[in-house]
């Protein structure tokens, strides 16, 4: 069982939460030419990294917050939380 | 190689088994190969396998990070199935079927095969619609699909919930009469015999550390027992893909992803079919040995864990109490996990890749144990001829490029969602 602190709630089970995939993929700017590989790396394509990993998930049944989570894929140690807005450094 | 009979088996009873030959030797690595196959798991044991059959490649070495058939090809739920509705699908299955229906024999190895049949239930008019359509695009494929009423339904499982007032009532079902099971650790241990038998050097214990590329072309990889030279090298490492990929700078449509699957306590004979709960993601099947052999969803979020989580586990066990009730008086005996190559539209990936000599096997999400035999006959072809078969055409990774998706289950990229 993970548990997830959620920047506006406070830590709680995983079962509140439900995942929304990599965070560090990054949709193409709007009003740009935008080439078939960039689309390609944005819908498709993925690291998948084995370690730490910044992923998306939503407080669904909570606060239905977006927040970004550092976690690691091996392990599971989650090591830092994120409102959906603030960017990873 | 000691042909496997009940003469031989007789034979060696009267010594106590103590003179049967190793199946498979542990050599040390040679400095060159003709083709090198990363990941010996069932795919790459078949791929090496078909090398020297089919292709007269015998100068091949599988290398393999721990020891062969100790990741997935030995912790699936080992149904094998050509129930697709697309065609590249359905095509490639079937001809992995006709290889499993002579497995036991070309291997000289029983995989116990058991063709005893699939049923996937359909709890709403509209599934059984999508049942209809899918069963008759099987059947012009030349699969075998039925498609079942309720009352067929009950007669041939009479153990799942056919009560009044339930949540997902059971309208019938589409079956594949000839689908089934295997022993899976057979599957890997017959394909990893007859290809030491042909002269395919398996080296187990030896990690991937890095390749060698040089001006777009392969010529090798760095290993934990020393560098091995090779024109050719194959990919077959299921959820380890991203891992290698990323030493060769490559980023690929594939998301590793946790599937846990578990079997209960053994009981007497009491279900003769595998059968999938058609309202969300639970198949079940009875073991040989008696135990149900349960599994579902993904945990649900990227892990290279190889162990599960409990409440994912939990929610794939009531699916299998609204379908089967008996199943909640049973006990737990053993759940395990193994991480799964989610290709991002559902299907597989065999193909040449930008790399000259290098070549992709992945993506095989929750299917990868029934197309051990396609895949390794496929990819062997596609190594051997440095080019695809019409079987494997269709798995292309350029189709992530150009759109041609084969989405069997319409989900769309979200692989975490089943």
């Amino acid at each position: 069982m993970l548990y997830i602190n959620c920047p506006h709630c406070g830590m709680r089970s995983q079962n509140e939460f439900s995942y929304g995939g990599d965070a560090s993929v990054k949709r193409p700017e709007l009003g740009k030419e935008v080439s078939d590989q960039e689309w390609n790396n944005f819908v498709y394509n993925r690291k998948s990294l084995r370690g730490k990993h910044w992923e998306l998930w939503q407080h669904l049944f909570g606060c239905r917050q977006w927040i970004k989570v550092e976690r690691d894929t091996a392990t599971h140690e989650i090591f830092s939380t994120l409102k959906a807005n603030e960017e990873i450094s | 190689m000691q042909k496997y009979s009940v003469f031989s088996l007789v034979k060696n009873a009267l010594s106590n088994h103590e003179n049967w030959d190793l199946a498979w030797k542990d050599p040390t690595p040679k400095k060159e190969y003709d083709v090198v196959i990363i990941g010996g798991g069932g795919h790459g044991l078949a791929t090496a396998y078909y090398l020297a059959k089919e292709h007269n490649i015998n100068n091949v070495a599988i290398i393999e990070k721990g020891w062969i058939g100790g990741g997935n090809v030995g912790r699936n739920t080992t149904i094998i199935r050509s129930n697709y509705m697309h065609d590249d699908n359905a095509l490639f299955s079937e001809f992995g079927m006709d290889l499993w229906r002579r497995m036991s024999q070309d291997l000289n190895y029983n995989v116990m095969f058991s063709p005893r049949g699939i049923i996937n239930l359909a709890h709403s008019d509209a599934q059984m619609n999508i049942y209809a359509r899918r069963g008759n695009s099987m059947r012009l494929n030349g699969i075998d699909a039925v498609l079942l009423n309720r009352e067929e339904v009950k007669e041939i499982i009479p153990m799942a919930d056919f009560s009044e007032n339930v949540r997902f009532p059971i309208f019938g079902g589409l079956m594949q009469p000839s689908a089934g099971t295997a022993r899976h650790d057979a599957v890997a241990w017959g394909y990893a015999r007859q290809a030491d038998d042909m002269g395919v050097d398996i080296i187990q214990n030896c990690e991937v550390i890095g390749f060698d590329v040089s001006a777009g072309k392969i010529n090798g990889v760095r290993t934990s027992r020393g560098d091995i030279k090779a024109k050719k090298i194959g990919l077959c490492v299921a959820g380890s893909t991203n891992i290698l990929a990323e030493k060769l700078n490559m980023t690929l449509p594939i998301e590793t992803h946790l599937l846990q699957a578990c079997v209960s306590e053994p009981v007497k004979p009491v279900l003769d079919k595998v059968v999938t709960f058609g309202a969300g993601h639970f198949y079940i099947s009875q073991s040989d040995k008696g135990e149900m052999v349960m599994g579902g969803d993904l945990d649900g979020y990227n892990s290279y864990a190889q162990r599960g989580n409990l409440p994912t586990l939990q929610h794939v066990l009531t699916e299998g109490i609204a379908m089967m009730p008996f199943l909640s008086k049973l006990k737990m005996l053993r759940t395990w996990g193994g991480i799964m190559d989610m290709s991002m539209d559902g299907s597989p990936i065999i193909d040449k890749t930008h790399i000259e000599g290098l070549y992709l096997n992945c993506g095989w999400c929750y299917g990868g144990f029934k197309a051990t035999p396609a895949s390794g006959w496929t990819f062997a072809h596609t190594i051997a001829q440095d080019r695809v078969h019409e079987l494997n055409a269709g798995y292309s990774l350029n189709r992530f490029n150009t759109g041609h998706l084969l989405d069997e289950k319409g989900l769309g990229t979200k692989t975490w969602i089943s």
